[in-house]
């Protein structure tokens, strides 16, 4: 079932699986008949259309080698089942972007996988006409018979906006269907239409290029950029021909009064105002993925405790009830904890996108965006990553641009997550408490914000050389319409975020079970019996120069030392030594890669403090204190924990971000990149911060 | 529309864009200029010669612009509105 939506299997398979797996009604199994695309401007209420015409019969995936989603589902004409693919919203079809590309190979037939539609339905927005419409012209030029859905066809009446849909279907020679999708009006007649072109299969007249000025090879869709006197000639006689159409099929009575989405935005975009409730906006969205979402995920994860426990006990002990108890429901539990920050995170999104305010929020914030070089959009995603990089990461999908959005995930891990605060805080704890700066200040404080701010000023500076090196490219266009005030669908705004949390499950979920799975491997084997574990330590001693722990090594701190995680550890030492780390730290740095509030239980087994330990408990924080080398110097200083918290501002070290952007940016050079670069930054800012320090004379 | 403060004056010495119109002053675009991808999307998205726009606002940090075009509202840097030349 997996891969059935990655384009390499046949046609037919497609629709019949998903109406397997909905367990679906036996007319349904019928092979679809009819391949049609959706399409339409962005805004113009495509995706509740697309819900309507196919219920919950819809799937999700990329389309292949690339980021952009394919949607598709089965709609059900009559006793005919078609196969309905809802294009990316566009404005255009001039292939100057991704997403028209992509549009582009599926009305030619080019995409793999997909038959050339046999009708495309064009959903165009009654309150909009003259734009819609220009993506209809183009539509049409691409010889495919179209079949327009007027939507929005009770806010134009709001507006006193009289569209003659029967004239504009006369003029356009094709049909005009006024649709009301949430109330299914229209509907019956949509399938009727669709399915009275299908049969006839006319090629469309474009009246607008038969002009003599366009010849025949004027007259192909696929225009170069290069090429521009003829194609603004083309664009120009599209929107002359629209204007001419418009003219005569709509009647706009005047009405003085301004229409609501401008008093509306008299207050929200307003200079002052504006800001004011932005801010507000904002501080609700990271106030509920920050705080409200911790009942739910405490929920979550004492669920996932009890049912550790539940198959820890009720399994024989072993290999398999480790791997299961300490492997998998540990490792994949510790990532599903992040679900309902995820859930809350989409329907805000969904709700801000949907009611138009994301563009107003992207307005209003464009100026200070672009100053990084990014674009306004980009704001959100990085603020949500203060909670946690994988919500983050998820919305960085409202930005259009592809180098934009890159940037934008590549710089979202470094916002202080949630999970560095156990670090900050254990480190904290352990050695700047009871001090203050300034006298009132305390140094732990002052710290902890230093380490917020470390983050954001590296975020802004890879941003700036991002913007100017891999990812430069002119700046992309920041031209984006402020769609009018909507009400958001309900179901759109559910569906979206259920469709999104099933995303996040089913692919993070594969790549982390694996990740989870060899980490647990790597502190799991060799196992150490107390006999084994003396030989291993003494052919170890033989070596290196390690000499055996003082502290006496039982359970599993001497599994621990003994594992490859262990070995490792001491493998790396040379490497992290200049940053004050020993074996020890390492191999806590090599268990939190997993997640970074793993290091505190990581700490808590080496040093024999018992699992449970947590980033305030005394044992741990004393043991850290008391810990010595093996000449008997102490292993920690203050100066080893400001390097330990730098590096964890920095260091990736969290598999499920990894497993987010694997999955987000669709390119494995690109997720490998990014755990290189940050690692690099991360060893190299830990290192000038430890050096630095001890010139300095501390530590 | 006179022509009422020394900024405007200046304005009108100037090629007259969509960036300098002021706000609420009904105008009509003359050309987009450039070969780039933005005057192309410019023009897709209907801000073709002929067509009238107003300026509606500016951010509150002075720079995105709001426009009214065809009806509808269509927001754009200052570089990009520059490249719009208008009349009034």
């Amino acid at each position: 079932m997996k891969r059935v939506f990655q384009g390499s299997i046949s046609k037919a398979a497609i629709p019949l699986g998903i109406v397997e797996k909905n367990g679906g009604e036996r007319q349904n199994a019928a092979k679809p008949q009819l391949t049609i695309a959706l399409s339409g401007n962005p805004n113009a209420g495509k995706t509740t259309l697309f819900n309507v015409l196919t219920g919950l019969k819809q799937k999700v995936a990329n389309y292949p080698g690339v980021t952009v989603e394919r949607k598709e589902g089965v709609w059900k004409l009559g006793d005919t089942a078609a196969r309905l693919i809802d294009l990316p919203g566009l404005y255009s079809l001039d292939v100057t972007s991704l997403d028209e590309q992509i549009a582009s190979d599926v009305l030619t037939g080019q995409m793999s996988g997909l038959a050339k539609p046999d009708v495309v339905v064009a959903a165009v927005d009654a309150t909009n006409l003259e734009r819609n419409l220009y993506l209809v012209t183009q539509l049409l030029e691409f010889k495919i018979p179209v079949v327009i859905a007027l939507t929005m066809v009770d806010a134009a009446e709001k507006q006193s906006l009289e569209v003659d849909s029967r004239k504009l279907s006369k003029l356009l020679k094709i049909p005009v269907i006024p649709v009301i999708a949430t109330q299914r009006k229209g509907i019956s007649e949509l399938s009727e239409a669709v399915l009275r072109v299908a049969a006839e299969n006319k090629a469309p007249r474009l009246p607008w290029l038969a002009d003599s000025d366009f010849s025949e090879d004027v007259k192909d869709i696929h225009l170069s950029l290069s090429d521009d006197a003829a194609a603004n000639k083309k664009i120009f006689a599209r929107y002359n021909y629209i204007s001419d159409i418009y003219q005569e099929s709509v009647n706009q009575k005047q009405t003085l009064e301004r229409n609501i989405s401008d008093k509306i935005d008299g207050v929200l975009t307003h200079k002052f105002f504006g800001l004011v409730i932005l801010i507000a906006v904002l501080l609700l969205v990271f106030q509920t993925i920050f705080s409200w979402a911790s009942l739910p995920m405490d929920l979550l994860e004492q669920g996932f405790g009890a049912l550790g426990d539940f198959v820890k006990t009720s399994l024989p002990e072993g290999i398999l009830n480790d791997l299961l108890v300490d492997g998998i429901i540990a490792g994949v539990g510790g990532v599903l904890v992040f679900l309902p920050q995820i859930l809350l995170l989409f329907l805000f999104l969904s709700i801000l996108e949907d009611t138009g305010y994301m563009a107003r929020a992207a307005f209003l914030l464009d100026k200070l965006m672009s100053r990084v070089g990014l674009h306004g959009k980009a704001f959100l995603p990085l603020l949500s990553s203060f909670a946690c990089a994988i919500p983050g990461i998820m919305a960085t999908r409202t930005i259009e641009n592809r180098h934009d959005r890159l940037a934008t995930i590549l710089i979202a891990p470094f916002m202080s997550c949630s999970a560095r605060l156990p670090v900050y805080t254990l480190m904290i704890g352990a050695f700047f408490t009871g001090q203050t700066v300034f006298g009132f200040l305390s140094v732990g404080a002052v710290l902890m914000l230093a380490m917020y701010f470390l983050g954001i000023i590296v975020a802004i500076i890879v941003a700036f050389i991002l913007k100017r090196t891999i990812l430069k490219s002119p700046p992309p266009p920041f031209v984006m319409e402020l769609p009018p005030y909507r009400l958001p669908n309900f179901r759109t705004v559910l569906q979206n975020m259920f469709t999104r949390a099933g995303l996040f499950l089913k692919r993070a979920g594969t790549v982390i079970l694996a990740i989870s799975i060899i980490l647990w491997a790597l502190t799991y084997f060799p196992r150490t019996t107390e006999k084994v574990q003396s030989e291993k330590f003494t052919a170890q001693s033989q070596n290196e120069t390690v000499v055996n722990d003082e502290q006496p090594s039982t359970g599993e701190s001497a599994q621990l030392q003994n594992s490859y995680a262990g070995r490792l550890g001491h493998f790396i030492e040379p490497v992290i030594e200049p940053l004050g780390f020993d074996w020890k730290i390492g191999v806590a740095l090599i268990a939190s890669f997993a997640a970074r509030e793993v290091l505190v239980s990581t700490l808590s087994i080496i040093y024999n403090t018992g699992k449970d330990a947590n980033e305030e408990s005394e044992t741990l924080i004393s043991a850290i204190r008391n810990a010595k080398k093996d000449d008997g110097s102490a292993v920690w200083s203050p100066l080893t924990a400001l390097t330990l918290m730098v590096f964890f501002v920095l260091a990736i070290q969290c598999m499920s971000t990894i497993a987010v952007v694997r999955r987000e940016t669709n390119s494995w050079s690109w997720t490998l990149f990014m755990v290189a670069y940050m690692t690099g930054l991360a060893y190299l800012a830990a290192f000038l911060t430890y050096q630095g320090g001890k010139l300095l004379g501390f530590g | 529309m006179e022509v009422k403060s020394k900024k405007e004056e200046k304005k009108i010495k100037k090629k007259m864009t969509l960036a300098n119109l002021a706000a609420g002053s009904p105008a009509k675009v003359v050309k987009v200029a450039g070969k780039t991808v933005v005057s192309r999307r410019l023009m897709e998205m209907g801000v073709v010669p002929g067509v009238a726009v107003t300026v509606i606002k500016t951010a509150p940090f002075g720079d995105p612009i709001q426009i009214r075009v065809r009806g509808y509202s269509l927001a754009m840097r200052k570089s990009e509105a520059e490249i719009i030349e208008v009349s009034e």
